[in-house]
């Protein structure tokens, strides 16, 4: 298969995004914020990091945290033992903050358990990560100062599980920040959370639900949405047209549908994906932004856990719904970036930009049948020097078994990356279906074969995919990493 | 022809139907599966009332605890404030007198206020009752409304009631800084709210009326009591 490693489909010098592996944590924080904030000599009257320590204060006044008397004996109730995967986050005290399922109030006594186990492998000097009980796996991820913990029957390992709790964690320190977060226990080590995260439960419930369909999150990559790159190229610069004046806007994100328009950066900073694909979540879960502009703080722990962004957050128009944000360090500056927006949609509107995301948004992406790989059911192809990465649509058997599809991806891709002996190359054959999946320098591949595919049809064919990728990949990657 | 611009800000606990009110007003629709605000939602709309047009620029707040810091952003130069809790929450009840004291505590010009009692098409479940509610409006100085966002009852009154509200503040103080325009054509004003940045592009009058009262208090007749 050597040949085809120069092929190396939609790989760019130059990332709009982050490319490390999404694993990692982000340990020590950076520290962009300041950096971009001293660069322009802002002026801080600061509660703008919404540091308002009298909230914290005046908690204890306030009554509990109301409980829905219908969840009362859903501890006992069968649909609640039987869920797949439980996901809890505790503070090191051990107070519950969230749970996915049932209420955390009656979950007490769980909560206690949690804690002490840690607590307990924490005094001799070591930290628990997982425990296995038959086809049940414990795993336990310690981020002071909470707690999260997984509890799950799926096929998911370890590292897929621990990675989705640090998206839980890297959730719930986007709109708290990790400087607050880390403030309020160090004040008040007994501090129910709960209170200052109402509503927020939503985003995380969304959040695992994400994680758990999206290749996205299984990949560390995001997916661009189909278009000429003549097209991109006029709206990275319709957007950059529009803000290039404005000081202090850091990024300006465009997304539709769960895919990447553009992305347009304040220079030497890039994105995360992992923050992206906070983003996304937060756009998906948030049905009012369509309704109005929206103004927030939000933090992208990836880019700075310390402190907050602001986001002006609009739909481009009604008849164009991809979101717009345009995210800036300032807290103060709505009506400027309002006036930046109108700007971009007219400018969109005059260049039949609106128009041309209109069309890729009505328009599936080809299936393999139709591509003209009838032995293919699907891929995942990512090019790691961009993170980003391209499925086609679903075709039978996936589009009623689209779980399968996302286990079979999600165990391919461990057995690529595991510690101990990651893979290169895997082929498997079952009597449902043959995957290959591949891991090169530049890219990463996992195609889905009708399962009577022999090794040579199949290579012939990832050669073939390939090239159909490259001829294509201005079209389904964002190449340039445009800045302001 | 005079035209007003004010800036409303509306408060209150999380889930109490201000989105539902303003786009009741602003659009006249609604959603039962709207989802929480996220930061503040900007809206804007206008009202004729006898032959002044007046010019509301709509910041709607989440009312999420974790967005709490962020409201004196909406407030500081608001002229009017929208505090709406839910008839069937006495708990919303008390978060909306919270709003009221940090309001009282952190804003110096005058400033309609109107109480907002939202849901009564849910009357059957009320735990705040229409007196309390007056009382405390009247205590305040600030008009009370009752409304249902989704049954359409009585949210036309509570933008119609600001809208005077704010004619009279111009007429009454000089210390408000509301804008005031002679022309009609203001459409592409942007007037600030808040301590965000104004672009406009107006003739401003100036305003210079000796009459100097208050707002709260003495400007605002509760209408519905
Ligand atoms: N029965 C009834 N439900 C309403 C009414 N107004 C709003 N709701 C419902 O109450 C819930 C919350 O409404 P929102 O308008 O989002 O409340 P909000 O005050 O904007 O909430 P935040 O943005 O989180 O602060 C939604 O499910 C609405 O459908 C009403 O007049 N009657
Ligand atoms: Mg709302």
């Amino acid at each position: 298969m050597s040949s085809n490693l120069e092929v190396e489909p939609g790989a760019a010098s130059e990332s709009v995004l982050v490319t490390t592996d999404s694993f990692e944590n982000f340990d020590h924080m950076s520290s962009s914020l300041e950096e971009i904030k001293n660069l322009n000599a802002i002026a801080e009257n600061d509660e703008s990091n919404v540091e308002n320590s009298n909230v914290e204060n005046f908690e204890d006044l306030a009554e509990n945290v109301p409980c829905n008397n219908e969840d009362d004996d859903f501890i006992q109730s069968k649909e609640w033992a039987t869920r797949s995967k439980h996901v809890f986050v505790l503070s090191l005290a051990g107070k519950p903050i969230y749970s996915r399922y049932g209420n955390e109030d009656k979950l007490a006594w769980l909560f206690g358990v949690m804690q002490t186990l840690v607590s307990f492998v924490q005094s001799n000097d070591d930290t628990i990560r997982s425990i296995h009980a038959g086809d049940t796996k414990f795993v336990f991820l310690v981020k002071k100062p909470l707690i999260l913990v997984a509890v799950s029957r799926t096929q998911e390992t370890v590292n897929q599980l621990s990675s989705q709790l640090n998206y839980v964690f890297n959730q719930i320190a986007s709109v708290l920040t990790l400087t607050r977060l880390n403030k309020i226990y160090e004040q008040r080590q007994n501090y129910d959370l709960r209170r200052l995260l109402a509503g927020v439960e939503r985003l995380i419930d969304h959040l695992l639900d994400f994680s758990e369909r999206e290749p996205s999150f299984t990949l560390g990559a995001v997916q661009c949405l189909s278009l000429a790159s003549s097209v991109r190229d006029n709206i990275s610069s319709a957007i950059v047209g529009a803000c290039s004046k404005i000081k202090n806007i850091v990024f300006a994100i465009l997304l539709a549908n769960n895919k990447l328009i553009t992305l347009v950066r304040m220079k030497k900073y890039c994105l995360h994906p992992a923050d992206l694909h906070l983003i996304f979540n937060l756009v998906q879960a948030s049905e009012s932004l369509k309704t109005a502009e929206s103004w927030t703080p939000l933090c992208l722990p990836r880019f700075d856990a310390s402190g907050f962004l602001y986001g002006h957050v609009s739909y481009l128009s009604e008849d164009c719904q991809a979101c717009l944000l345009l995210l800036t360090v300032e807290r103060d500056v709505f009506f400027t970036l309002s006036e930046a927006k109108q700007r971009i949609v007219e400018k969109l509107r005059r260049n039949n930009c609106l128009e041309a995301i209109n069309e890729s948004l009505n328009a599936t992406e080809e299936t393999c049948i139709v591509a003209g790989f009838p032995e293919l059911r699907h891929y995942l192809y990512k090019c790691k020097s961009t993170a980003q990465f391209y499925q086609p649509s679903l075709s039978p058997p996936y589009t009623k078994y689209h779980e399968r599809l996302t286990n079979l991806y999600k165990r391919a891709h461990q057995l690529l990356h595991c510690s101990t002996r990651p893979l290169k190359l895997l082929f498997e054959k079952s009597s449902n279906e043959a995957i290959l999946a591949w891991d090169t320098r530049g890219f990463e591949l996992y195609v889905v074969f009708e399962p009577l595919v022999d090794t040579n049809s199949a290579i012939n064919s990832v050669g073939r995919l390939l090239n159909w990728i490259k001829k294509r990949e201005e079209k389904l990657f964002h190449l340039n990493a445009p800045t302001f | 022809m005079k035209t007003i611009v004010g800036k409303v800000v509306v408060l209150g606990h999380q889930g109490v139907g201000k989105t539902s009110t303003v786009i009741r007003y602003v659009e006249n629709s609604f959603t039962h599966h709207i989802t929480p605000t996220v930061g503040a939602s900007f809206f804007s709309c206008k009202i004729l009332i006898d032959d002044i047009t007046v010019k509301l620029q709509i910041w709607d707040t989440a009312g999420q605890e974790r967005f709490k810091a962020m409201a004196p952003m909406f407030y500081r130069n608001a002229n009017a404030a929208l505090i709406v809790f839910d008839i069937t929450s006495q708990q919303s009840f008390e978060s909306m007198q919270g709003w009221v004291v940090e309001l009282q505590r952190n804003v110096e010009s005058p400033m309609v206020l109107c109480v907002v009692g939202n849901k009564i098409d849910l009357s059957k479940n009320r735990e705040v009752t229409r007196d309390e509610a007056i009382q405390y409006a009247r205590s305040i100085g600030a008009s009370y409304h009752e409304c249902s966002a989704m049954q359409d009852q009585g949210v036309g009154v509570v933008f119609d009631d600001v809208a005077r509200g704010l004619i009279r503040l111009f007429g009454n103080t000089t210390d408000h800084n509301l804008k005031v325009y002679d022309s009609e054509n203001i459409d592409n004003i942007m007037a600030s709210s808040s301590e965000l940045e104004a672009t406009d592009t107006g003739k401003e009058e100036t305003v210079n009326l000796s009459i100097r009262s208050i707002a709260h208090g003495n400007t605002v007749k509760p209408k519905c009591c």
